[in-house]
């Protein structure tokens, strides 16, 4: 136990603002608070479904939960269930094989709800493009709100995919 | 050592791996394989190639591996009778890819005991083969409902998981079939992210499929590229520098290092130790970024291609610092998670597969040498540089969940004392030959780069004018999916998370 508190007061608060032009990206994590306040009363819920990604997508957004990025910190988290979420978060090009399995997840989120694609195959269809196997984009499937392009995209452009989405929420 | 078969004409392949073809006929497969396999030999992939427009035939092609190197067979089968004789009852995970080898292109493993589909839901009809030249995209089947095998019995019940899970994971369903909350039975569905990679490559440029290569599974993104690159560059017998060979080695070891940081992080997660989970994702997030002001990508992502590497390192005093600090905590997290009982207690004994179970089922790469299978390509096979890093191999007998923790750990110091090796004696001059651009025809070389969750292999075939007609990529997880479903025998279902994280399999790369 020693140990693991030593350890804990060593290493300190590692958040921070995303390490890119500093104060306008402060601005933007605290607006996003601000607007996960406003639009959801106090928190925002996140529901991921992998519709056809090669994984690379989902290493970033594990690590906007991590101590640097620390999403959770600003009251978004990510939930077990659709029927808990207020946004989804897709990835991928939409595998044929993952097709229902998404609208299903889409349908069993509550009013109102918001979809945010990530990544260069969720916005365009990506590498895998479109094929036998795959549809292509996440909006040939569901309607989508905000797209994050990249390959896979960092995870200071993932919080401000969410920002938009929330933002743009009226 | 060299593959000891009197009555057949080895060829020996060009590669940077050991590695002999050779061309048979269907009665000797199972003869063959049976051999290798009674060496202590293992399957390493199976796939098939349509060559009905040139030569009227289908070919099958089976990668084996034993201590002298890759054997690849070819078996060519005639188009109006598509039939070679099963070998899953010598390798029990050749399976699920003869299923796949029937979804994709219709060549049936006659005497299977299994015959249901593989990767093939709905998005194609039973009687249609996406990877026949001459498949027509239009068809579709309503997802076919598929038949698991039931378990009965008083009290018994099932509990359907996924295509979607709670977590931040990729697509798969489990089917448990549980007593109480022991688990009798877990069966796997696989194929939800099928996105037609296979297809992707044909008539492709090799310099798109160097690219799709590495988004096979986007952990691995360094061993796929760089297998492809190696079998590129096989077939067009180009010398690659040695620096970029040193460089991809970095890259390599970085690839390793970054992931078992993470899944030490989400192993500790698992057992609600979630001091361990926010300690090695600092420590992976530090690598990732080191990897992006070196490197310009985070996981290294299109960084190796086929002629060398698109980039140089130009400062080395980041990386020997990084080293110096992971040794320094990583050891201290390690002390922690051994004296911390709660973390032990959910580790040791859980998820077990022993070794003789591992030896059966052909339990491979990491999880494997965790259960006493010692087998890792940058020892036995070394390609350059590792033919002069010397890998010590981390090996362990138990097969538990806690063994996979000790193994990540020691290979990840190895990583650590490789990178500071090939930082030492990293080589000066080029780091690309002339790019590659096209290959020569007719041509047909294998790849395979020990990847931190096992071994990825990349096979490439080309036609008379040298177009990439086939690309088979393999991913280690074909043959570690199946052994997770003996891993849980016995334990209860809230230890699946952590068993199935143990083994960190690829959905993307095996599902492709």
């Amino acid at each position: 136990m020693y140990q693991i508190l030593k350890q804990i007061i060593k290493t300190g608060i590692k958040t921070e603002a995303p390490p890119l032009a500093d104060e306008s990206l402060r601005a933007g994590e605290q607006r996003l608070q601000q607007k996960v306040l406003e639009v959801f009363g106090s928190a925002l819920n996140i529901r991921l479904v992998d519709a056809g990604s090669c994984n690379g997508c989902e290493l970033e957004i594990h690590a906007v939960n991590n101590a640097y990025y620390n999403l959770e910190g600003l009251g978004i988290k990510f939930v077990a269930s659709p029927r808990h979420a207020d946004l989804l978060l897709v990835t991928g090009s939409v595998s044929r094989h993952m097709e229902v399995a998404l609208k299903r997840t889409y349908d069993a989120i509550p009013e109102p709800k918001l979809v945010v694609a990530l990544g260069d195959c969720g916005c365009n269809g990506g590498i895998f493009g479109e094929s036998y196997a795959s549809l292509g984009r996440v909006s040939n499937v569901i309607p989508v709100d905000v797209v994050v392009a990249g390959c896979p995209p960092t995870p200071v452009e993932i919080m401000q995919g969410i920002l938009t989405a929330v933002s743009c929420k009226k | 050592m060299k593959y000891t078969c009197p009555d057949l004409k080895l060829l020996e392949l060009n590669g940077a791996i050991p590695a002999w073809q050779v061309v048979i006929e269907a009665s000797e497969l199972q003869v063959l394989c049976q051999k290798v396999a009674d060496g202590g030999g293992r399957l390493v992939a199976l796939w098939a190639c349509d060559e009905r427009a040139s030569l009227s035939r289908f070919v099958l092609h089976a990668v084996l591996v034993n201590e002298a190197g890759l054997l690849c067979l070819h078996l060519p089968l005639p188009q109006e009778f598509p039939v070679y004789p099963d070998i899953s009852g010598i390798f029990s995970c050749a399976c699920r890819m003869q299923r796949t080898v029937f979804d994709m292109l219709g060549l049936t493993a006659s005497g299977s005991q299994d015959m249901r589909p593989w990767l093939r839901h709905g998005a194609w009809p039973e009687n249609s083969f996406p990877l026949r030249k001459d498949f027509d995209e239009a068809g579709r089947q309503e997802a076919d409902n598929y038949p698991f095998v039931q378990v009965e019995g008083q009290g018994v019940h099932e509990i359907p998981v996924g295509p979607v899970h709670a977590g931040i994971i990729e697509p798969g369903h489990f089917r448990f079939s549980i007593i109480g909350e022991r688990v009798l039975r877990l069966e796997e569905r696989l194929g939800y992210v099928h996105k037609g990679i296979e297809k992707r490559f044909e008539n492709n440029s090799l310099l798109f499929g160097a690219k799709l290569a590495g988004r096979v599974s986007g952990d691995t993104t360094v061993a796929y590229a760089w297998a492809y690159a190696m079998a590129a560059e096989s077939i067009a017998n180009v010398v690659v520098p040695k620096r970029a060979l040193w460089l991809r080695a970095l890259l390599l070891e970085r690839e390793r290092i970054a992931n078992h940081l993470g899944d030490l992080g989400y192993l500790s997660n698992d057992v609600a130790f979630s001091f361990g989970m926010s300690q090695f994702w600092i420590l992976k997030e530090q690598v990732l970024r080191n990897n992006a002001a070196l490197f310009g990508h985070r996981y290294l992502m299109d960084k190796i291609i086929p002629g060398g590497v698109g980039v140089d390192l130009t400062e080395t005093a980041t990386l020997l610092a990084e080293c110096d600090l992971l040794e320094h905590e990583v050891k201290l997290l390690h002390s922690i998670l051994e004296e911390h009982a709660g973390v032990q207690d959910r580790y040791i004994g859980t998820g077990c597969v022993a070794p003789a179970l591992a030896a059966q089922l052909g339990l491979c790469g990491m999880a494997g040498r965790a259960s006493g299978q010692s087998w890792d390509a940058r020892v036995q096979h070394p390609c350059a540089p590792y033919d002069q890093l010397d890998v010590q191999m981390a090996t362990h007998q138990n097969g538990d969940v806690a063994a996979r923790v000790i193994v990540r750990f020691d290979e990840l110091f190895e990583s650590l004392r490789l990178m500071r090796d090939i930082i030492a004696k990293l080589p000066s001059g080029n780091v690309l030959a002339i790019p590659l651009e096209k290959l020569p025809g007719n041509g047909f070389c294998l790849g395979m780069v020990e990847g931190w969750r096992g071994e990825v292999l990349v096979a490439i075939h080309t036609d008379a004018e040298g177009n990439i007609t086939r690309v088979h990529p393999h991913d280690p997880s074909w043959q570690n999916w199946p052994v997770l479903e003996h891993a849980i025998l016995g334990d209860i279902v809230p230890d699946f998370p952590l068993i199935n994280k143990s083994f960190n399999l690829s959905y993307s790369g095996h599902d492709l």
